[in-house]
């Protein structure tokens, strides 16, 4: 019946799939992609194209002296070191709750799986906090500490910690609904033909998790290098010692040295964009998998 | 990565049950999952309310009832508020964009969405307390209208929109996509017009989504200092978030204060995080219904 009224292949900005009269006139699509638009612009695009120009501002001679400065170098390296251990960590957590999350049943795993995303409804300035209270000078463990001279507040140590914790739900949510929509069977047949609960996992499991598992590792990755208020608190914002990147942004820019703070913002926002990219690629490569796997079950 | 609810068993049947004991690993995953969970997550967030705890009831309501904290608490949820509200107005007319007109750069766009959730938050905090600083690209613009948004209110508002911007898009998204065509059609065959038919058919599927996005973006707001601090001008009682004072009373040694603060917004996040789950497995059971 609606078809009927438009006998000619659909017009070119026609909604997809839809026959026009279950479509909007087009003087309201126009109006509606132009407001999305405008607001997406002002919100999104014009402040990512204002880092790169404050950045570039002053030409490509004092970018990269900025990004390149002793200090720069020293935050850029901190901020490598936290995310090389804190992605790690929470890769074997994660791996670890979603194969007995997913794989089992038990009493209490409704309460487990939201335990596990409690960080996430935390401040990140909440989340430094706690730290600072369990290992702080005043804290539960602060006296040991310091009869030991040892230090994790305002050191390297508070910084991994609050990192792990602020990035702790990524890699666990991402595999736990995946592996919970993969079943048992594929690793139940592997068992009952002999394989080692290792062999086991890396030959089944992991293949079959290897997408959602790497999506989840580049969130959690982008978050460990751009964390700055848990991170803030904890790190005692020591030149040289304690500097990630995003606190190198926040003196710079306190110091109004604007340009080098927008510099040093820029290879964070670069480091967003390839997050951006490589989000975009492993979604489009699970999509594929999921078109491939349907295909093999029908 | 946000909106996919990790909860939602399936109920297999008593023979599948147990026959899943087959598989290895169990005690192995279990303890280590425990173990690094309160080492890492409970036992730290414990010690917030054992701090806390150090505090008289009388003492702690002083504290946390003090003007300039009261303050802060208006100018957190207030702003989260308004933030949270243009999402959801702005987030479902993008999401419907996306899903349903093609246009050039769509793909683009959708990817480029995501975007406040891979920025690092002092890189967004600089950005827009430049663009709208008053000789800002924006806020010399503004500026002229006579409207300030730097080191006021108006700019914490800013910096919260940016910063929940993806939620209710990514939330709405896919209800919008998996949303069968033939419900409009049907309205549109019996006589409906458009906005008949999106009042009607489309906006009740979507509204559980729109709601769990402006409860996401809401919940993300009120605990947000990076993006919020170069733009808000921190005037107490006037631009002074509730993190930020967190952060004034620790730098004052003032631990107690600083703690019975941060009780109150991790008590509201955590009524926030139970409201949302309440909402997405209501999202999932009017999806479900239609399918």
């Amino acid at each position: 019946m609606t078809k009927a009224h438009s006998p000619m292949p659909a017009a070119t900005s026609l909604p997809i799939g839809l026959p026009r009269a279950a479509a909007e006139p087009p003087i309201i699509r126009r109006l509606l992609i132009v407001v999305a638009l405008i607001f997406l612009t002002l919100f999104l695009f014009v402040p990512l194209a204002f880092v790169f120009a404050e950045a570039l501002k002053k030409g490509l001679a004092v970018y990269f002296a900025a990004v390149t400065d002793p200090d720069a170098l020293d935050a850029i390296r901190l901020t490598l070191l936290v995310a090389v251990i804190a992605v790690p960590a929470n890769l074997v957590f994660g791996v670890a709750a979603a194969w007995t999350v997913a794989k089992f049943s038990f009493p209490g795993k409704s309460i487990l799986i939201t335990l596990i995303d409690l960080p996430f409804a935390v401040s990140p300035v909440v989340s430094g906090l706690i730290y600072v209270l369990v290992f702080g000078l005043q804290g539960w463990f602060g006296g040991w500490l310091r009869e030991h001279d040892l230090k994790v507040i305002f050191a390297v140590p508070g910084i991994v910690l609050a990192t792990i914790f602020v990035t702790f739900p990524f890699v666990a949510r991402e595999l736990i609904p995946l592996m919970q929509a993969q079943g048992t069977e594929q690793e139940e047949a592997a068992i009952v033909l002999g394989a080692r609960g290792w062999q086991t996992f890396f030959r089944v499991t992991l293949p079959n998790i290897k997408w959602g598992l790497l999506y989840g590792v580049i969130l959690c990755n982008a978050r460990a290098m751009g964390e700055f208020g848990a991170v803030s608190v904890v790190s005692g914002h020591i030149r040289g010692g304690t500097n990630t990147l995003p606190l190198a942004v926040e003196i710079l820019y306190n110091e109004y040295q604007f340009t080098a703070a927008f510099a040093v913002a820029s290879l964070l926002a670069l480091l967003a964009l390839l997050t951006l990219a490589l989000k975009y690629v492993v979604e489009a490569r699970t999509r594929e998998d999921q078109a491939f796997a349907g295909e093999g079950n029908a | 990565m946000i909106v996919r609810t990790s909860s939602g068993e399936e109920a297999a049947p008593a023979r599948v049950r147990r026959r899943k004991r087959v598989l290895p690993g169990f005690g192995l995953g279990l303890g280590y999952t425990i173990v690094y969970l309160s080492l890492i997550v409970l036992i730290p967030l414990s010690a917030a309310f054992i701090k806390t705890a150090e505090l008289s009831w009388p003492a702690f309501i002083d504290v946390v009832t003090a003007p300039r904290v009261l303050a802060s608490y208006r100018l957190t949820f207030g702003a989260s508020l308004a933030a949270a509200s243009v999402n959801a107005v702005f987030g479902l007319i993008v999401a419907w964009v996306l899903v349903r007109y093609p246009f050039p750069g769509r793909r683009l766009v959708d990817a480029l969405v995501d975007l406040p959730f891979a920025l690092p938050t002092a890189v967004a905090g600089i950005a827009l307390a430049g663009l709208y600083s008053p000789n800002g690209w924006l806020g010399s613009l503004l500026a002229m209208a006579g409207i300030k948004v730097a080191y006021t209110p108006l700019g914490v508002a800013v910096a919260l929109t940016f910063i929940g911007l993806p939620f209710v898009v990514r939330t709405v998204q896919p209800v919008l996509e998996e949303l069968p065509r033939e419900l409009e059609e049907a309205a549109a065959t019996l006589g409906a017009s458009r906005w008949q038919s999106f009042r009607r058919v489309v906006f009740p599927v979507v509204m559980p989504a729109l709601l769990t996005g402006f409860a996401l973006a809401f919940a993300r707001a009120i605990g947000e200092y990076g993006s919020v601090i170069f733009i808000a001008g921190n005037m107490p009682m006037a631009s002074e978030i509730a993190p930020l004072l967190i952060i004034t009373k620790l730098e004052q040694y003032d631990y107690t204060g600083a703690t019975a603060i941060a009780v109150v917004l991790l008590v509201a996040s955590f009524a926030l995080l139970l409201a949302i789950n309440g909402l997405q497995a209501w999202a999932r059971r009017r999806q479900g219904a239609l399918a």
